[in-house]
């Protein structure tokens, strides 16, 4: 049980940037999941905590001392890998008992140790067993055992649940946040998953390209996107984004497809004209009697709810998430509902809050700056 | 899909059986059969079973002017042993330090080990003659295997091995606190038992087979292997026991065969309970 706090960390390998400056301090307990599309540099973040990679630069202080300069062995953190990494010449017993036989525990305490971690992760009838002969989410539970073992003072998760088939992820991610909070044990978390990062962390960083693109309460990325990055990749299906210009003196938007949203939240400052992206997901979008005409290419059908791809004049594409089966026909009608709209700008793709609102104010200057 | 018996197959592989058996069988009999008569080409397929003597007699007394085959196939045994152990230790501590360490001229040092494998044997024996003959060990046993345990087949077939092993696995031990010896000791090693095994039993033979390099280095007729005791028993044509030299083929055959049957047990098991 520790705290975690990354300061300035980068890393490069060769000419490639691969992290740009992360800055995260993590309390005694929390779980935090960080999210982003392939090679984004997740993965290497971790990796750096691990200390299976040395950071280019930066400082990485578990507990207020820097472990930078450690062997991952004398850091006192264990990692649940994505292929969970099992020894598989060795019993399951042996596979958690392992690192504890290395740091010299005597025999008794290991096996307290094991049996109870066996116990918590129900894998109790197949210590003797080899990992050939255990099921995907068993192994997950050994590799998950491990790590419990160790009793270490930060938990690292690399994707551990992309190799099992999704009733079992959701079986899992239920388990894991059980056993992360019943232990409080402070945990990183890695993951390309959305709904395993909404549903497990206390907090998000969403990474883009090395860059932090938000850190922030899984409801406040969903429902606030520092960016059209994060907007786009958290939800499912994903955010609609529209081209729009500033108007009526930064009131409202008008849609390159025609009609003029009034923000209900206050005005975006810029000056009139000013090129927006507007970000609507598909299920703020309803079907009705007039609306913008959506040109139906596709109709999905969920059971509970349909997705409706289409798209709008001049070829702007649309999802449409509509509660209930989908009306027949080749085009329907779409309405906005601007109080659930996104306002991000159209150049750099921070969002715009608007004016007064105390949220991403430092970017809201780097993003106006081209007033 | 159950067919009838399928004779075209069976008839083809009773074919390559009896085709590998044969040969053996001729010694095997033969052994037991009056020199003269074989000699003289007149082998006969079945054996003259008041000839199964032959075989006792060679093996605790020899050959007139010959060892016992009792002490050749130990010395044999001894040697072919020590190679196989040799190179297996050798090549993987080699093997393991280039996929695992990195430390300046990996790729020279690979290269070099890799370029050997490009040199025959005989190029390299009169040299390496000059430099056993300096350390003292010509006629003696160590001289016989030590030349001979550098192998760049095998450091190349466990750097093929040990770069299969996934790095998580290899992460996942480092962060369990495991050395590098204790990564090879307990990891990499077990792991790759299969191959262990299965080289294992490729180069007892290798050993067992050498006949050039103990012609050279071991006069001392204490020292000779059965592959050169063979050889020492076949004179002149017309005074030649064939009986002798069957009866001393066919237990030479023994040891390796012993190797290799252990061994495939092994070498099987360890095939069916590698995970990847």
């Amino acid at each position: 049980m520790a705290t975690l706090e990354l300061q300035g960390l980068r890393k490069s390998f060769g000419e490639t940037e691969v992290l740009r400056r992360i800055d995260l301090t993590l309390a005694d307990g929390e779980m935090l999941v960080i999210v982003g599309a392939s090679g984004c540099g997740k993965s290497t973040l971790l990796r750096l905590v691990a200390g299976l990679e040395s950071p280019t630069e930066g400082r990485i202080l578990l507990d207020g001392t820097d472990v930078a300069a450690r062997d991952p062995a004398e850091r006192d953190i264990a990692m649940v890998f994505q292929n969970y990494a099992l020894y598989p010449h060795m019993t399951v017993f042996d596979n958690m008992a392992y690192g504890l036989r290395i740091r010299g525990l005597s025999r008794d305490a290991i096996r307290q140790r094991v049996d109870e971690a066996a116990g918590l992760l129900g894998l109790g009838e197949l210590l003797q067993r080899k990992p050939r002969q255990l099921s995907g989410g068993q192994r997950q539970r050994v590799a998950m055992g491990r790590a419990i073992v160790r009793e270490p003072k930060l938990f690292l998760f690399d994707e551990p649940l992309s190799n099992l088939d999704a009733k079992l992820r959701v079986q899992m991610r239920a388990e894991i946040r059980r056993l992360q909070r019943r232990l409080g044990v402070t945990s990183l978390y890695v993951t390309h998953d959305q709904v395993e990062a909404m549903t497990l962390g206390d907090r998000l960083l969403v990474l883009h390209n090395g860059h932090p693109a938000q850190l922030a309460t899984p409801i406040e990325v969903f429902e606030q996107p520092a960016d059209t990055y994060v907007a786009g990749f958290i939800g499912a299906p994903a955010m609609n984004f529209l081209d729009a210009t500033l108007t009526e003196s930064g009131r409202a938007a008008r849609l390159a497809v025609g009609p003029v949203l009034r923000f209900p939240d206050g005005p975006r400052p810029g000056p009139e004209g000013r090129r927006l992206t507007i970000g609507i997901r598909p299920e703020h979008l309803a079907l009705a009697a007039q609306g913008l005409p959506l040109a139906v290419e596709l109709v999905e059908p969920l059971g509970s709810e349909s997705l409706i791809h289409g798209h709008l004049q001049g070829g702007v594409p649309l999802v449409v998430k509509h509660p209930g089966h989908a009306p027949g026909g080749e085009t329907v009608q779409v309405a906005l509902l601007p109080e659930h709209m996104h306002v991000f700008d159209h150049e750099t793709g921070r969002r715009l809050p608007p004016i007064g609102a105390e949220t991403g104010a430092p970017r809201l200057v780097a993003a106006g700056s081209d007033q | 899909m159950k067919r009838g018996p399928d004779y075209v197959t069976h008839a083809v592989l009773i074919l390559g059986v009896l085709l590998f058996a044969l040969p053996v069988w001729l010694i095997l009999a033969g052994a037991t059969q009056d020199s003269d008569a074989i000699a003289r080409g007149e082998l006969s397929l079945l054996p003259d079973p008041s000839g199964l003597g032959i075989y006792a007699r060679v093996l605790f007394a020899g050959a007139p002017g010959s060892q016992p085959v009792w002490h050749m196939l130990l010395v044999s045994t001894g040697m072919a042993l020590a190679i196989a152990v040799g190179k297996i230790v050798i090549s993987v501590l080699s093997a393991y330090a280039v996929v695992f360490f990195r430390f300046p001229f990996r790729q020279l040092a690979f290269w070099a080990i890799f370029i050997t494998l490009m040199l025959p044997v005989e190029v390299r024996i009169i040299p390496t003659y000059a430099v056993m003959a300096g350390f003292g060990l010509i006629n003696t046993f160590t001289g016989l295997w030590l030349p001979l345990i550098a192998s760049a087949t095998a450091t190349l077939l466990f750097r093929q091995v040990f770069t299969a092993i996934p790095d998580e696995l290899v992460e996942a031990a480092r962060m369990d606190g495991a050395g590098p010896l204790r990564f090879l000791r307990d990891i990499a090693l077990p792991v790759s038992a299969a191959n262990v095994a299965a080289l294992f039993v490729i180069l007892f033979v290798y050993g067992w087979n050498q006949y050039l390099w103990p012609l050279l280095v071991a006069t001392d007729p204490r020292l000779d292997t059965i592959v050169i005791g063979i050889v020492k028993l076949i004179g002149v044509e017309n005074q030649t026991d064939w009986g002798a030299v069957m009866a001393t083929a066919t237990l030479a055959l023994v040891p390796p065969v012993i190797v290799v049957l252990l061994m495939q047990r092994w070498f099987v098991a360890g095939l069916t309970e590698g995970e990847k």
